[in-house]
């Protein structure tokens, strides 16, 4: 009886707790930006501003993910497999951004490509422009998403082991044999709700992209900096519309994310019994 | 000589997991490597597969060194303690993986496969996956898999371990007729002394990284040639003062002795033919073995432990016993030699 009262009493603190920090404040945005009616949202959604900024944080979006993912199959594969001098510090470094401020991490950028950093006169040279550009808005959101897809896996493929990719490698398989018949299978679940985390994570970046983008009106404007000006410019009917293309986008994301997670976990129990 | 090691050294970090290891191995012979828990035995068949390079010494497969051959052209098949059965794979394509590497084709794959599914008494379970399997099925689905590319040497590591007691009895022997019938040169790795008796033609008795002895299992049982051999095998006792018993003198510079059940008889006090060489004794314990009877008594506060037959009047615990001990392994740090109760030899006339 006690313990009913207690569980229901934590349910109902956990709940109105959510309820109060995450549903109303996102709920608020769609009626803030739904405020003035239907035509003050679509035309602040239609503006090319909004949608250079959207291309923008898509196209972002799109290269952190593949480089991230391609990156954090490489690097989990070689700290699981391999036993090597300074796999313990890897381990420990791909950590890094999650641990200092995405400001930082855009200050670093702009320490070493921008105006003052040591790389910037090579830069000059051959017509690049990195900082305060596209390459720049990319370099720092792979910077910020680097641990997502490489943290999923190194579990995985740590807790499977080597045995199985030996024993395939006795029977003669090649690398991308084994990797496509043994490992693959192996992490496809973890590797996708990776890739996804990346994703949200990369879409949503603002600290360490507002230091490198230098906010250039449809140029280096993401979606969130566009919010951001459009706030800091009293358009709130309008910042909150354009908000709420990403809050759509989260809420698509974070569905995807259930179904692949309900997936592989249906996957993971059948390997275990 | 078909599978040769010469002065082979692994280590670990600081660790030495193979100390100057050398043996060979006949080719069709069935060989045990036992040895206790970290002695080396799942290094030394790693080193042969290619899983691992050892950091001295030679590795010789039929003729060839193989230090410098990758593990994939070796040709050795392998099955690892715990199975590594491919899990997102069916129970066939398991099977077939080591073909389908080669690039045989469809038709041969799934001749050879059938057959092999067919020696391993497994038909109608090719389509299940290997968790829907027991642990003796995925042993030979293991075994199987090993099998199938036809190769020339079949190492398996601790391929009982996980099994429990009975079927492991049957799979023991299932093991071994199949081999004789397959003829393939095998090394299996056990620590159960009972399964390397049983199944190997040869056994090497690994111990620190080391070699101990290697022989037939009759001779490694008879004949220990090591202080380590002669307490591994068998139900083997230490005992620390052998010059308490009657008919064993201090010999040589052998300080403590090894003695087995075999090695004791039991009878009610004054029913001894050999009297004056027997001990009293008290009986502390009696256990029933299924077959036989295992009685622990108390002789000069040395415990020892004695074999009876369920035939005979069995002892009660603190019963009186006459005790007659034949022979002792004695050993010091690095010699061991059997000597039998001399109280018995004298009773033979025979002197040289
Ligand atoms: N990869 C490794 N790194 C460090 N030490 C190792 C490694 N592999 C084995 N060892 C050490 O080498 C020793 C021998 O190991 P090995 O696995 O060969 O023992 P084993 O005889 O097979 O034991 P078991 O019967 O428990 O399987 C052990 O002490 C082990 O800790
Ligand atoms: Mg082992």
């Amino acid at each position: 009886m006690k313990q009913k009262l207690v569980s229901s009493l934590l349910i109902i603190l956990g709940a109105v707790f959510i309820a109060v920090m995450l549903i109303v404040p996102l709920c608020t945005v769609l009626a803030y930006a739904l405020r003035q009616g239907w035509e003050t949202f679509a035309s602040a959604i239609r503006d090319p501003y909004a949608i250079k900024a959207l291309r923008l944080t898509l196209l972002a979006a799109v290269v952190t993910v593949a480089l991230n993912t391609v990156f954090g199959v490489f690097s989990s594969w070689a700290i699981s497999k391999f036993r090597f001098k300074g796999r313990q510090f890897l381990t420990t470094l791909i950590d890094i951004p999650f641990a200092i401020s995405p400001v930082i991490a855009g200050l670093v950028f702009v320490l070493v490509f921008g105006r003052i950093g040591w790389a910037y006169s090579f830069l000059q040279a051959h017509h690049l422009k990195v900082v305060f550009a596209v390459p720049g808005i990319i370099l720092a959101t792979i910077f910020v998403t680097l641990p997502f897809v490489s943290r999923e896996l190194i579990p995985l493929m740590q807790a499977q082991g080597n045995e199985e990719e030996e024993a395939a490698a006795l029977m003669g398989a090649g690398g991308f044999k084994i990797y496509r018949k043994i490992t693959l299978p192996h992490i496809k679940w973890g590797l996708l709700y990776g890739i996804i985390l990346c994703t949200a994570r990369a879409m949503g970046e603002f600290g360490a992209v507002s230091v490198v983008s230098g906010h250039l009106r449809g140029k280096t404007n993401t979606l969130p900096l566009h919010i951001e000006i459009l706030f800091n410019e009293f358009h709130l009917t309008a910042a909150f519309a354009v908000s709420s293309i990403l809050v759509v986008i989260a809420i698509m994301i974070l569905i995807l994310r259930n179904i692949v997670e309900y997936k592989g976990k249906k996957a993971g129990s059948e390997d275990v019994r | 000589m078909y599978v040769k090691l010469e002065h082979i050294y692994k280590n670990f970090g600081g660790f030495r997991a193979s100390d100057d290891v050398s043996f060979s191995i006949e080719k069709g012979k069935l060989t045990g490597l036992l040895g206790p828990s970290g002695s080396g035995k799942t290094t030394i068949l790693r080193m042969i597969a290619g899983l691992e390079q050892p950091d001295a010494g030679d590795i010789i497969i039929d003729g060839v060194r193989v230090n410098d051959l990758p593990a994939s052209q070796r040709g050795i098949g392998f099955v690892f303690q715990n199975y590594a059965l491919f899990r997102y794979m069916t129970v066939f394509d398991n099977i077939a993986f080591g073909l389908e590497v080669q690039k045989k084709d469809k038709k041969f794959i799934k001749e050879r496969v059938q057959e092999l599914i067919r020696l391993i008494g497994l038909e109608g379970m090719e389509k299940r996956y290997p968790h829907q399997l027991s642990g003796g099925q995925k042993q030979r689905v293991a075994f199987a898999r090993a099998l199938a590319p036809n190769p020339h040497l079949l190492l398996l590591d601790e391929p009982f371990a996980a099994i429990d007691a009975k079927v492991r009895k049957e799979l023991r022997s299932w093991l071994r007729e199949t081999i004789n019938k397959v003829g393939i040169t095998s090394i299996f790795v056990t620590h159960d002394q009972d399964e390397a008796i049983e199944v190997a033609d040869e056994i090497i008795i690994t111990h620190q990284g080391r070699v101990e002895q290697k022989g037939s299992p009759a001779a490694i049982y008879k004949n220990p040639t090591t202080p380590f051999a002669a307490q591994f095998i068998g139900q083997s006792l230490i005992l620390d003062d052998y010059t308490k018993l009657h008919g064993f003198d201090k010999t040589g510079t052998y300080t403590q002795a090894v003695i087995r059940p075999e090695f004791i008889q039991l009878a009610r006090p004054g029913k001894h033919l050999y009297q004056n060489a027997a001990e009293d004794g008290i009986v502390e314990d009696v256990f029933f073995r299924g077959n036989s009877l295992e009685v622990r008594v108390n002789v000069k506060g040395m415990r020892l432990v004695a074999h009876c037959s369920l035939e005979e009047e069995a002892f009660q615990p603190d019963d009186p016993v006459s005790v007659l001990i034949y022979r002792l392994f004695l050993y010091n740090h690095d010699q061991v030699q059997l000597v039998e109760n001399r109280m018995l030899e004298d009773k033979n006339p025979v002197f040289i």
